[in-house]
């Protein structure tokens, strides 16, 4: 197959591989299934929420309020209906309204559960996090393991991708992120399948909180504060466009793991943590920028 | 007695905030007839396809379709009677195959859940083959040529059992040939029962598929006869309420110093040894096909393409062309081809957009605006050019496509150029307006501009231009005085 050199799968691919092996040249131990399944656990939570993020993006709208929903069913039930409501009910810009669930839901769990930690998560979440697939032992009798909770993500991706390419609603969703006037014209539900794309994202988010609550057997108001902007960078980064259309489930997830590479394994080559968001940035720059520069150039080719 | 005809408009009306666009209109389409709805832009044609469509509801009236009466249709219920719209923008999907883009409207009334690439592929094959057109099945719509997709647009109308195909100017962006084979598919469409309504400005498609005619003017139908009982002249008065009469170029001093001339410009594969001379008053026509590099010589001498070779002389003095700004500063205007795209700031107000070509004549001290000088300079353009707008305010995508193209001319009259570059400056304009754009042009004249007009339209060139040159293949092949031909010697120089 030909490299398609304009696509940012590819460059993210190769962002990938350059980062593990400057990684390993600095510390020969990175290259291991230690390492490996530490990514994988530390990417079910940001995976699942890019997952959503990126239906919401190839719709043509966007979700900055996952994070607080999912921090929001570490305690009761998915909030998840509220913004289809403003979205697709009241034609409300999504930025605006998902910004305002956010501020509103975050503020809610401060002011009624405060920075109170409830450590005494159920004892099923607690059962379900202790569940691993697969496990191993290091020569030097390192434990590791990788949760079931894994599977999550796996049935996410799997069920997504099916969703997006092999369903008629998926195309629609395809459909409407192209031009929601064209879509309308053709007689597609516009509204009905952006209630769908925003009740999704919502359902994923209120999977990725348990699972997070969970896998840190605590329930944290403060938690996942400040992830949505990675998710939507690791989203865009994988090839989703903010004006909609565009994104696949292979770029996503290529996003997902070079972001979470970063903020897992910069203190491991000795890099302060607060370079961190440096990074972020730098790369969503490159990544966002390259592909934009290789495509004018081959349009100045063609004339 | 007849049966009951397909679909009859009853009483239709429509406002939009309080502009009443459609009055009361009633009309019938019978299955396998070829219906015209004629009118200029702004006549309520648009509004009334949006009805048909579901995609506008009406205030008031009936749309009875197989002699069962909707207050308002719903795109739904639209596509489920067999009304398919071909829109002038096409309603394309830019991020989706053409196979796909063909095959929505089908799979979304299939009832199919899944989707199934080989059943997509394999419907969007059978439509392209049916109106013979080679288009790959797996492009995504951004990467393709305007005019391919218009075919796609028609493909995607074509692929359910439509029983009304309305097409909102179809032909605009094809070439003839592409054209015919158009025409040819409509006959094919109405030989099979299917009922087609027609709009279109190019009155010779009209006679050729259309067996009635129905004009609307001002949102009221004042005319519904058979096509046989019109001619050119009098469906021309019948959309305008007015008589025309073609203009012709006005004279001009020929002894006069020429302010532009042209030498030996040349760029690698694109253009090659052009060279000619503009007088003030003198309306130079550039007829060519498509490619043969007519386009590329409007931009050259914008400097939107940079040359390799030549020379271009204004008043005499050398200039070189870096950049637009340049062209603009020495006193080039261009009005370019697509002016929806390429032109206008579309959601901007028509004082903006006539500003925008030179907003340093009305800075103030620290870049400041002066909003008074803008506003008043616009609305003295509205009233030179007669356009139809309340106020200067207005946002362009809001006026009609003539009205449009006045607020090109407008921006680059208020530069006070010396040359302006008309290409195809009445593309997609109604004949009203066509009119009203040649006299201007003549105005320009007048007034010592030097005027070049690019354009498809033969009989136009022939009428405004003093002279047209003939470009084949980046190449001026020949030079023909304007009043010297007629359209089908001139289009059969062009071809051979």
């Amino acid at each position: 197959m030909k490299i398609d050199w304009t696509r940012n799968e590819t460059l993210v691919f190769l962002v990938i591989v350059a980062f593990c092996l400057v990684a390993t040249a600095v510390d020969p131990a990175f290259l291991s299934l230690p390492t490996l399944f530490d990514l994988l656990r530390n990417s079910i939570v940001t995976g699942i929420f890019a997952i959503g993020v990126l239906l919401v993006l190839i719709s043509g709208g966007i979700d900055v309020s996952f994070t607080a929903i999912a921090a929001f069913s570490m305690y009761t039930t998915t909030l998840g209906l509220i913004n289809p409501v403003f979205v697709a009910g009241f034609r409300l810009p999504p930025l605006i309204v998902t910004l305002g669930t956010l501020s509103a839901f975050r503020g809610f769990l401060l002011t009624f559960v405060g920075s109170q930690l409830i450590s005494n998560v159920p004892a099923g979440m607690r059962d379900f996090s202790r569940l691993t697939m697969l496990r191993g032992t290091t020569g030097e009798g390192y434990f590791y393991s990788l949760p079931w909770a894994f599977l999550a993500l796996v049935l996410v991706v799997i069920g997504t991708w099916f969703l997006l390419n092999r369903t008629l609603l998926g195309r629609k969703i395809f459909a409407i992120g192209g031009s929601s006037e064209s879509a309308h014209r053709i007689g597609i539900g516009v509204r009905g399948v952006q209630v769908f794309v925003y009740a999704y994202v919502g359902a994923l988010s209120g999977l990725a909180g348990i699972i997070r609550a969970s896998l840190a057997r605590v329930a944290n108001p403060f938690d996942l504060v400040g992830l949505e902007l990675s998710v939507i960078a690791a989203v865009v980064l994988g090839g989703a466009r903010l004006t909609g259309g565009y994104g696949t489930i292979t770029g996503t997830l290529l996003g997902v793991a070079l972001i979470v590479l970063v903020s897992n394994s910069l203190i491991l080559l000795g890099i302060p943590s607060t370079w961190q968001s440096v990074v972020f940035g730098t790369l969503i720059l490159l990544g966002t920028g390259l592909p934009a520069y290789q495509a004018k150039r081959a349009a100045l080719r063609a004339g | 007695m007849t049966e009951a005809p397909l679909v009859r408009l009853d009483a239709i009306s429509k406002s939009f905030a309080g502009v009443q666009a459609l009055s009361g209109v009633s009309f019938s389409i019978e299955a396998g007839q070829g219906v015209c709805l004629a009118g200029e832009n702004g006549s309520g044609k648009s509004t009334l396809i949006k009805i048909l469509a579901g995609v506008e509801k009406p205030d008031d009236g009936r749309v009875v379709i197989d002699g069962e009466s909707f207050s308002a249709l719903d795109p739904r219920i639209s596509v489920a009677r067999g009304i398919q719209v071909i829109y002038q923008d096409f309603a394309l999907f830019p991020n989706l195959t053409v196979a796909e883009n063909i095959a929505f409207s089908a799979e979304l009334t299939s009832g199919h859940r899944l989707v199934n690439r080989r059943r997509i592929r394999t419907l969007a094959q059978k439509v392209l083959e049916r109106i013979a057109v080679d288009i790959p099945l797996d492009t995504r719509i951004e990467a393709l040529a305007v005019a391919d997709k218009q075919l796609v647009a028609i493909a995607r109308a074509l692929a359910l059992d439509a029983r009304l195909v309305i097409m909102d100017e179809p032909t605009t962006a094809l070439t003839e040939r592409e054209v015919q084979s158009l025409l040819a598919i409509i006959r094919r469409l109405k030989a099979a029962g299917v009922a087609v309504l027609f709009v279109s400005h190019k009155l010779a498609e009209i006679f050729e598929v259309c067996e009635k005619i129905v004009v609307i003017r001002n949102g009221e139908v004042v005319s519904d006869k058979p096509a046989g009982e019109f001619d050119l002249d009098s469906l021309a008065y019948h959309m305008t309420g007015r008589h025309f009469e073609m203009t012709v170029a006005r004279p001009f001093d020929p002894q006069a110093a020429p302010v532009l001339e042209v030498r030996d410009l040349g760029r690698d594969g694109t253009l090659d040894g052009i060279g000619f001379e503009l007088r003030p008053g003198e309306v130079l026509g550039i007829a060519g096909l498509l490619g043969s590099g007519r386009t590329q010589l409007a931009k050259a001498l914008f400097g939107l393409l940079p040359v390799d070779r030549g020379e271009i002389r204004l008043d005499g003095k050398e200039i070189s062309l870096a950049g637009p700004l340049d062209a603009i500063a020495a006193g080039i205007g261009y009005v370019p081809e697509d002016r929806l795209t390429e032109g206008l700031f579309l959601s901007q107000s028509i004082a903006r957009n006539i500003a925008v070509g030179r907003l340093d004549a009305f800075s103030g001290p620290l870049g400041w605006l002066d909003r008074t000088g803008l506003g008043a300079e616009a609305r003295d353009w509205l009233k030179r050019l007669s356009v139809a707008a309340p106020n200067a305010g207005v946002r362009v995508k809001s006026l009609s496509g003539g009205n449009q193209q006045r607020v090109v001319l407008a921006r680059w009259l208020a530069g006070s150029p010396r040359i302006l570059i008309l290409n195809g400056p009445t593309v997609g304009v109604d004949i009203g307006s066509k009119a009203d754009i040649h006299a201007i042009i003549a105005d320009l004249a007048e007034r010592r501009l030097g005027v070049i007009v690019i354009s498809d339209d033969l009989p136009e060139l022939i009428g405004c231009c003093h002279r047209i040159l003939v470009m084949k293949e980046g190449r001026i092949v020949e030079e023909i005085a304007g009043g010297a031909v007629d359209a089908g010697e001139l289009a059969a120089r062009l071809a051979s």
